[in-house]
């Protein structure tokens, strides 16, 4: 775990960028000047007046992204990460903003828990945005005090990494949330479906002999919350959809106009189940990595605009708990520090997504959805933006992350894109 | 040569016939009056089973026994694990008393891959989860192999549970390798989905799989799959896929029947099935001690086989 030092930004000029925001529609080569965390100008022909230089000369600067799914398990689980730790992770990563999801322990389903993470985010470079729990403690039982925890600050409610099991609360949850401009975010598995299941069921898991997780326990809870959203009129996101019929059935929805968005994790982007055959526990996810025909899905699902958004899922484990056998190993993996550069070096370099898509996906989209400001490389904007080198790569190894874990995913992978600098609520980190 | 055995999935044609030859000079062995060898006088097996076994762990042992190895069993219950104590950790514990092999059993499927990444020792398969039990396939081969001759060409039935049997699987693949015909019988709920990915014939009853095939390996139900609602009850089981010497009368031709035991009798197989001449079921339980001896031998890296041998005689 690599020691976060952020200073204050009081003035930086940052020089010989090329800026892109497509939110704007901008893309060009010119300088920023930074003063008091605003931007106080941008242009070719501005020059340093006596201020920090940073030199972004061959560097890509956009805006911070935005992670909408995020566990960072403090309170509850500190020696897995705090919301310092994953903070930092974020801002290594380039994400300027971030949603904590609610399965810390005690569960985030009172104003004391959210104050509490509110508070410990005040002391980082992120802007920190809690998600409740839609039932108390995640139990599936009742609803929590959702009126309360829209007042003290949440901008979103959800069960994950569980879905609400029962039709009817969900139901309640969705009617009650009209009162209110907060989306209800849902993980779609049917549990019982789920329940034993490892890998996901098909030809890989039987040549493994390990249990699998049938897609139908995906499909079908995306297409009840599609009926869900379309009845309860509330806006529902639908938090990292991993399969074809997944992105089939959300096309459809959006077709006719249901309140319903969804976003996919860079790994379900990228990988399948066949990086499982060493039985290594780094890919045991949920949900489960599927498979190439699922991949092609999802990845034509990002062009034509079905899936809105790309969240990391970023669920750190210690190595006691992960480096297991698969059978009690957890699932998840660590993904805020690498999201971008797997995105970037898979999809944006082969030419299967534009940079701007991509883009659009980290920056915009979930903060739309969330209903949050998006930032902008405007003048008088607050600076909120991140500078990487494009054209340099890195091998991904565990010593160099932020996070207290290193449940990667993506472990000793080469990607491109190496970040310069990240700039976010007055303070400045360099790399 | 692969140094450990992990799956018979991993292995070539020309290995496992190799493991089989060795195991037929190793059965010779067991037939002399002293039936031992000093093989692997000198190395150090530890029989590492984190799930209950007795048979497997008691021919292991044999195995280890008649080839002169020193051995140590470990078990899960009372000890280490119990308390909590990873299985990295274990491993590294027992490596650091300087063994050479490993024999592992393990309800989670991939242990033995795992324990190559955390060891240098060297790692015997003897049952992975759902995954594979390459000695059992080995042994069954060899089983076949010595009633038939060949098993090119051969066509065998694999009867039963098939969704939770690493035996299943390694029989598939080591029987596939060496050019014989398999299929699997039992109700869709006991086979594993996409199991056409195997190029195998799939039966629903007992009576189509008698009539395709000349080997039924036929294997244990285990009755806590009821519950779980996967088949309704153990009669309309017994009489849909149980095998009995009636319907083995149906057809005109020999029929071999195999069992990975222990036998649910009058359930799976007719009560005195096992006992009659179509059985094979205790040749399997001899040739499985000579069968592993051949693959400890095979895998300690000690001289060939014939040398091993000879120096006893």
């Amino acid at each position: 775990m690599k020691e976060f030092n952020p200073t204050l930004a009081k003035e930086i000029f940052i020089e010989g960028g090329r800026l892109v925001d497509p939110e704007n529609k901008l893309d060009f080569q010119a300088n920023i000047l930074i003063r008091n965390g605003k931007i106080s100008a941008i242009g070719s022909e501005i020059k340093a007046e006596g201020c920090e230089i940073l030199d972004a000369s061959g560097c890509v600067v956009f805006p911070g992204m935005f992670d909408m799914h995020a566990h960072l398990r403090e309170p509850g689980r500190e020696d897995q990460e705090t919301i310092q730790s994953g903070c930092a992770a974020a801002i290594a990563g380039g994400f300027t903003g971030l949603c904590t999801m609610p399965d810390t322990n005690p569960v985030t389903d009172s104003r004391s828990l959210v104050d509490f993470i509110k508070s410990e985010a005040e002391k980082t470079m992120v802007d920190v945005s809690p998600v409740a729990a839609i039932t108390k403690g995640r139990k599936g039982e009742e609803l929590a005090e959702m009126a309360e925890l829209v007042e003290s600050g949440v901008v979103a409610f959800s069960d994950a990494p569980r879905s609400v099991a029962h039709t009817n609360l969900l139901r309640n949850a969705l009617d009650y949330a009209r009162m209110f401009n907060v989306p209800i975010i849902e993980v779609c598995e049917d549990a019982e479906l789920a329940a034993h299941g490892l890998m996901n069921e098909g030809a890989m898991s039987t040549r493994l002999g390990v249990h699998g997780i049938p897609g139908i326990a995906e499909d079908i809870i995306v297409s009840r919350n599609i009926h869900l959203a379309e009845y309860t009129g509330t806006p529902m996101h639908l938090a990292k959809i991993s399969r074809k019929k997944s992105v089939e059935l959300m096309r459809q929805a959006k077709k006719q106009g249901i309140k319903v968005t969804c976003d996919v994790t860079p790994h379900h982007c990228l990988l399948t189940e066949n990086d499982l055959a060493n039985y290594d526990t780094n890919f045991k996810v949920k949900p489960p990595l599927r498979t190439q025909a699922d991949v092609n899905a999802i990845i034509e699902g990002l062009i034509d605009g079905t899936i809105d958004a790309i969240a990391t899922d970023h669920a750190p484990f210690s190595p006691e708990e992960k480096q297991v056998e698969i059978l009690v190993a957890p699932f998840g993996s660590t993904g805020l520090e690498t999201a971008f550069p797997a995105l970037f070096t898979h999809l944006v370099r082969t030419s299967r997504l534009s940079f701007e898509h991509l883009l659009e996906k980290m920056i915009a989209a979930p903060r739309k959805i969330l209903n949050l400001e998006v930032p902008q490389l405007r003048k008088g904007n607050n600076a909120n933006l991140c500078i990487w080198d494009l054209s340099a790569f890195r091998t991904v190894v565990p010593d160099e992350f932020y996070s207290r874990s290193r449940n990667s995913i993506f472990l000793t992978a080469t990607m491109y894109g190496v970040i310069k600098a990240v700039i976010n609520k007055k303070h400045i980190w360099n790399a | 040569m692969n140094e450990h055995l992990l799956g018979l999935e991993y292995c070539s044609k020309e290995e496992i016939e190799s493991m089989l030859k060795a195991g037929f000079s190793f059965k010779e062995v067991l037939s002399r009056p002293i039936p031992k060898v000093p093989t692997l006088r000198g190395k150090t097996v530890v029989n590492l089973f984190f799930e209950n076994s007795t048979r497997t762990r008691i021919s292991f042992e044999l195995a280890q026994k008649r080839l002169s190895a020193d051995t140590v069993n470990f078990s899960a219950s009372g000890s280490s694990v119990s308390k909590g104590e990873s299985l990295r950790d274990t491993i590294r514990n027992i490596e650091a008393m300087k063994i050479d092999m490993v024999v592992v059993r393990h309800q989670s499927p991939g242990v033995p891959y795992f324990l190559t990444q955390c060891t240098d020792s060297i790692i015997i398969n003897a049952g992975d989860g759902l995954h594979e039990h390459p000695t059992q396939g080995l042994l069954d081969i060899m089983t076949l192999q010595e009633k038939l001759g060949t098993v090119k060409d051969l066509k065998v039935v694999i009867v039963g549970d098939i969704l939770h049997s690493r035996v299943a699987r390694s029989n598939i693949y080591g029987l596939q390798k060496l050019g014989a015909k398999v299929a699997l019988c039992g109700p869709p709920t006991l086979i594993p989905v996409q199991a056409e990915q195997w190029g195998v014939e799939i039966f629903y009853n007992i009576e189509d799989a008698i009539r395709w095939g000349e080997v039924l390996n036929v294997l244990r139900l285990q009755l806590e799959r009821q519950h779980s609602g996967l088949f309704p009850t153990r009669r309309e089981y017994a009489h849909r896929f149980g095998v009995t010497l009636e319907k083995l009368r149906q057809v005109d031709k020999e029929i071999t029947i195999m069992h990975p035991g222990p036998i649910n009798r009058g359930l799976e197989l007719e009560h005195d099935l096992a006992d009659s001449e179509f059985s094979v079921i205790l040749d399997q339980v001899t040739n499985g001690v000579a069968l592993r001896m051949a693959v400890l031998y095979l895998k300690s890296g000690v001289s060939t086989t014939e040398q091993a041998i000879s120096q006893k005689k």
